[in-house]
């Protein structure tokens, strides 16, 4: 079992749920987060004072998969997320220990999906 | 001779009228996803500005100048002419200019209303040129046909008190006709967004029924009986229609929802508008009930079936909605209201009613045609949608450089 982080692109969010449908992966959990990234961020302007900081938006992804999903995942991911520009994000891949689905307290790879 | 009580009246409808259309840009700006409500509120907003110059430079000579034909002319070019005291062919107890600040409120929030329609996907200056360009050759036209002196509507006997076919059935046309060429925004058939500040959408309804009490109350243009009817049958049609829409959601076997009654309520104003000085209070509950039926066929089948994305209902509610109130003006008013109105059907003229769907065919073709040939242009000459990324991010940070929320301090 794998745990995957994505952080992405805030507008990208749509396309990689999109992605991550066709692959069949229909569980996911989304945050919205800030970050330091590499990149210019968006300018912003309050009355003629421009603010542009790299604090930038992000979209975090966390999924837990088994394994046989997991380059499905990554893959739908990086279609669904990737513009070729800096700032597209990372993808993290943890092992992930144990998953535990509260309703019935099944344990590992059945408790997943 | 100037009385002080209509022109009294008269300014604070005024006033009342000018809230309607930030009211609207929250009722609106509620609806959206929370990366547009600036271009929202911005777009109501800068209506304000832009249509206010337009209409004291040509707009109101346009409109209600005293030419014949087409459009009034511009002899009252920059109120030219149009002064402090009374112009009896319009309103003779209050000053002239407070009839033209008064018109003026409306020829704001008409083009306002269309914005429902492309919502979250048009450019900024496309909206500033278009806006422009339609209130001038279809709103200003169009108000001269029916409220103009000698206009062809008007003196055809159609019946408009307060602005059904001038303001909503025009803006619902204009905002169909805007949802179809413009298409559906992106990434829409997994999920349809949810409206993102719902209390938003309340205060917006709030600050609409309030401020329609000017709407319909000041077109008496008369702090008299006439205004108080248009008072009364107001609140009770947007009460019934309210009540009824929340009552249809709980019979279909949903949860009656205060975006319901909203949307409901803000139904009942609008079909009320071209009967408020001409039906009673009776047939104000039954145009107040029967107008959230059509209006929710509309928004929950009719929209589906044919898939274009009005996407906060302009013309489900405002054009619906203005079209059950024409054609029930035709059915329901009374010369025992309005001696200087007419009978409908149910006061033995069934003509009226055919005058009454005579004008609204005549604005549906007439507004959808130069509405479609406005589009094009401006899309020949700037390009009328955002590119994708743009609708993606939001049009706050993409037209605008500004955040409506922040995470962090």
């Amino acid at each position: 079992m794998k745990l995957i982080i994505a952080i992405i692109q805030p507008y990208k969010l749509e396309e990689v749920k999109e992605e991550l449908y066709k692959a069949d992966v229909n569980l996911l959990t989304v945050s919205e987060v800030l970050g330091h990234g590499r990149q210019k961020g968006v300018t912003e302007v309050y009355r003629g004072a421009r603010e542009t900081g790299n604090l930038l938006r992000k979209i975090r992804l966390e999924i837990a998969v088994n394994d046989n999903f997991l380059e499905p995942t990554i893959k739908a991911i990086a279609k669904g997320a990737k513009t070729g520009e800096t700032g597209d994000g990372k993808i993290f891949v943890l092992d992930l220990k144990e998953c535990i689905r509260i309703r019935t307290e099944e344990r590992g790879a059945i408790a997943i999906g | 001779m100037i009385n002080a009580g209509d022109t009294a009246w008269v300014l604070m409808s005024a006033a009342l009228v000018l809230l309607m259309t930030p009211g609207l840009a929250f009722f609106y700006g509620g609806m959206v996803r929370r990366k547009n409500i600036l271009s929202v509120l911005m777009q109501c907003f800068i209506i304000m500005c832009v249509l206010s110059l337009q209409w004291v430079l040509i707009g109101y000579s346009l409109s209600f100048g005293p030419a014949k034909g087409f459009w009034g002319g511009l002899q009252w070019f920059g109120l030219n002419g149009v002064g402090l005291a009374p112009y009896a062919d319009y309103a003779g107890t209050i000053p002239h200019q407070a009839f033209m600040i008064f018109q003026a409120m409306f020829a704001i929030i008409t083009p306002a209303l269309i914005i429902g329609a492309f919502a979250e996907r048009m450019k900024f200056s496309a909206f500033l040129i278009f806006t422009l360009l339609w209130a001038t050759f279809v709103y200003d036209p169009l108000c001269h046909w029916v409220w103009g002196m000698g206009g062809w509507l008007r003196n055809l006997g159609a019946l408009d008190f307060a602005g059904g076919t001038v303001v909503h059935i025009n803006a619902g046309i204009a905002a169909l006709v805007m949802a179809i060429v413009l298409g559906r925004r992106n990434n829409l058939e997994k999920n349809v967004p949810a409206p993102h500040n719902m209390p938003f959408v309340v205060l917006g309804t709030a600050l609409l029924w309030f401020g329609w009490f000017g709407f319909n109350g000041g077109s008496a243009l008369a702090a008299n009986g006439l205004a108080v009817n248009a008072f009364v049958v107001t609140n009770t049609a947007a009460a019934s229609a309210g009540l009824s829409w929340a009552l249809i959601e709980w019979m279909r076997g949903g949860k009656p929802t205060i975006f319901g009654v909203c949307s409901g309520a803000v139904a009942g104003l609008v079909a009320i508008t071209p009967a408020a000085g001409f039906v009673s209070v009776v047939p104000a509950i039954i145009i107040g009930l029967l107008v959230s039926v059509f209006c929710f066929i509309a928004v929950t089948a009719i929209k589906p079936l044919f898939g274009y994305d009005d996407s906060l209902d302009a013309f489900g509610v405002h054009c619906v909605g203005g079209i059950w109130g024409a054609l029930a003006t035709g059915l329901f008013a009374s010369k025992l209201v309005n001696s200087a109105g007419a009978n409908g059907v149910f006061f033995g003229n069934p003509k009226q009613f055919l005058i009454q769907l005579f004008t609204v065919g005549v604005t549906t073709v007439y507004t959808g045609t130069v509405t479609f040939i406005i589009y094009k242009l401006v899309d020949i000459f700037i390009g009328v949608r955002v590119d994708d990324k743009s609708e993606a991010m939001g049009l706050d940070l993409t037209q605008h450089c500004e955040r409506a929320y922040t995470i962090l301090e």
